[in-house]
């Protein structure tokens, strides 16, 4: 009997270990993370209504890491009393969790899978709500020299040199769809690239995480703009390409054909293709970050 | 942060204890019994068949992962049931996982009884059942060992999680897929926070375990 005794004793003094150590260390010494947490906090969809129904949408990596689903989330359950479930996955996996039905929504960008989507009957229609652009980001001294280069340069730059490290997303995502598609316009099969020697890393996560990744190895990588605003506080890496037509960068919404709540489904398009909506998401961050992430396009042809 | 009680930290604790508890009752409740079926029957394989449990038990947690998410997914076999990306779908992946340590560990501790109990039990005049019954009681330590054990992977996978489960904030985030969001995210100190309730988790278990294998001798 006094075993089980002690073995309590034990665990609440674990516990009580444990809290202590949360209470004190890492956390109040960084004020700025304790403001982040907190908000995220907030961002929790923190009523769970156990009767509504449930919808879900799969977003790309950006939209979520930049904390815009988070922001918008509350908002669309308050309006329609539902419960959204926000899965984040590269444009790749959204799309295959859609044609699989099992997501009701998905937000991603890639202008040629998503039509591809649409006429193999998967998606109902292709909605685009906001854009941005890419970058090509890089460590602030420039290694290889890339400022001012147009992409198409910058690739064959990065391609010739041979020595300064590329972090690709690696993922199937709609960045590295974009970086492909860089690769072709500077005049290189992908394949070649991939294969062409350790200076091309493939990371096979998120656009944070590959961000992260890039700035410990202090190598370039494609981001897209809001992402890397948002992460920029963090990392040590500034953008050194940054023009050019074939770094636009376009979010479209679209209606899972086979979902179950098809109606549902239509108001979160409806939602974030509304005035209201549209205004809230080119406002988004300005405070913050000081700079718009995201520029509103509903109703336009990107 | 869990001084000033902060709410989501608390509930993706209490999210993960509830999916682990779920699954290692579940598995429990199912595999104890197959685990005895296994050891007071003879039968041709059996030393193969306990072979292939104790390979199992370092099941990768992502092919438990995947393979659940095959089955579960809305064009999958058991797609209708609309289990994917729920907490219910968690604790399916994690039953699948935990199984072959549950059942074979549960066998070690019946096995590591010797003949001595059941022979007793049966020359006193006691059915099978009753035999089976006192068996079970006298290993209960180790017995429990193993639920522990199972509950101990259980807690601390990820795989299964972040592959069934999709990682939903409010609804299937658990400490392992938010440490890893986390530290994607560089919010280092929500990542270190959740880090240690789990470590804490992960030492009530072995504390415990090790209480109880004290007591048995």
């Amino acid at each position: 009997m006094l075993r089980y005794v002690y073995a309590g004793m034990l665990i609440a003094a674990v516990l009580s270990i444990a809290c202590a150590g949360q209470s004190d260390p890492s956390a109040e010494s960084i004020p700025e993370q304790i403001t982040e947490i907190s908000e995220d906090a907030g961002s929790e969809p923190v009523p769970p209504r156990e009767s509504a129904i449930r919808l879900r949408v799969a977003t790309t990596t950006s939209l979520y890491d930049t904390g815009l689903w988070s922001y918008l989330e509350p908002m669309f359950e308050d309006e329609y009393s539902v419960e959204l479930d926000v899965l984040y996955a590269g444009t790749g996996k959204a799309l295959e969790w859609g044609r699989r039905g099992d997501v009701d929504v998905i937000t991603v960008h890639s202008r040629s899978r998503e039509e591809q989507f649409v006429e193999e009957g998967y998606g109902l229609a292709r909605v685009p709500f906001a854009y941005n652009y890419f970058l090509i980001v890089g460590p602030p001294d420039d290694p290889a020299g890339l400022a001012e280069m147009t992409p198409d340069e910058a690739a064959a730059t990065l391609m010739n040199s041979g020595e300064a490290v590329f972090v690709s997303r690696g993922d199937d995502s709609g960045t590295h769809g974009k970086e492909k598609a860089i690769w072709a316009a500077a005049g290189y099969e992908y394949e070649d690239v991939r294969t062409s020697g350790d200076w091309y890393v493939e990371g096979g996560s998120g656009m944070g995480p590959t961000l992260v990744m890039a700035n410990e190895m202090n190598a370039y990588t494609l981001s897209d703009m809001g992402t890397f605003i948002a992460y920029k506080s963090d990392l040590n890496l500034e953008p050194v390409v940054d023009q050019g037509d074939v770094l636009l960068n376009v979010y479209s919404v679209l209606q899972v054909t086979s979902t179950r709540n098809p109606e549902m489904a239509a108001n979160l398009v409806e939602f974030l293709t509304s005035e209201t909506v549209q205004e809230l998401i080119g406002n988004y961050g300005v405070n913050e970050y000081g700079i718009q992430l995201f520029t509103p396009c509903a109703g336009l042809d990107m | 942060m869990i001084i000033s009680g902060d709410p989501v930290v608390f509930s993706i604790a209490f999210r993960t204890l509830m999916i682990s508890i779920s699954a290692t009752a579940l598995a429990s409740f199912i595999f104890i019994p197959l685990a005895c079926l296994i050891h007071f029957n003879r039968f041709r394989g059996k030393r193969f068949l306990l072979s292939i449990i104790q390979t199992f038990y370092s099941v990768p947690t992502v092919l438990v992962g995947m393979l659940v998410f095959l089955l579960i997914s809305r064009a999958g076999p058991l797609g209708s049931l609309g289990m994917l990306f729920s907490p219910g779908a968690i604790v399916l992946g994690e039953v699948l996982l935990i199984a072959p340590i549950i059942t074979g560990l549960t066998i070690s501790a019946l096995s590591g009884m010797g003949s001595d109990i059941s022979d007793t039990a049966l020359s006193l005049g006691a059915g099978q059942l009753q035999m089976v019954l006192k068996v079970l009681s006298e290993s209960r330590y180790m017995i429990l060992t193993a639920v522990l054990m199972g509950f101990g992977r259980a807690v601390s996978e990820i795989g299964v999680a972040i592959i069934v489960g999709g990682n939903i904030s409010g609804h299937t985030r658990t400490l392992t897929t938010a440490i890893a969001l986390g530290v994607g995210k560089g919010e280092t100190a929500a990542s270190i926070a959740l880090g240690i309730i789990l470590l804490a988790l992960a030492m009530i278990v072995s504390v415990t375990a090790n209480l109880l294998q004290h007591s048995e001798k």
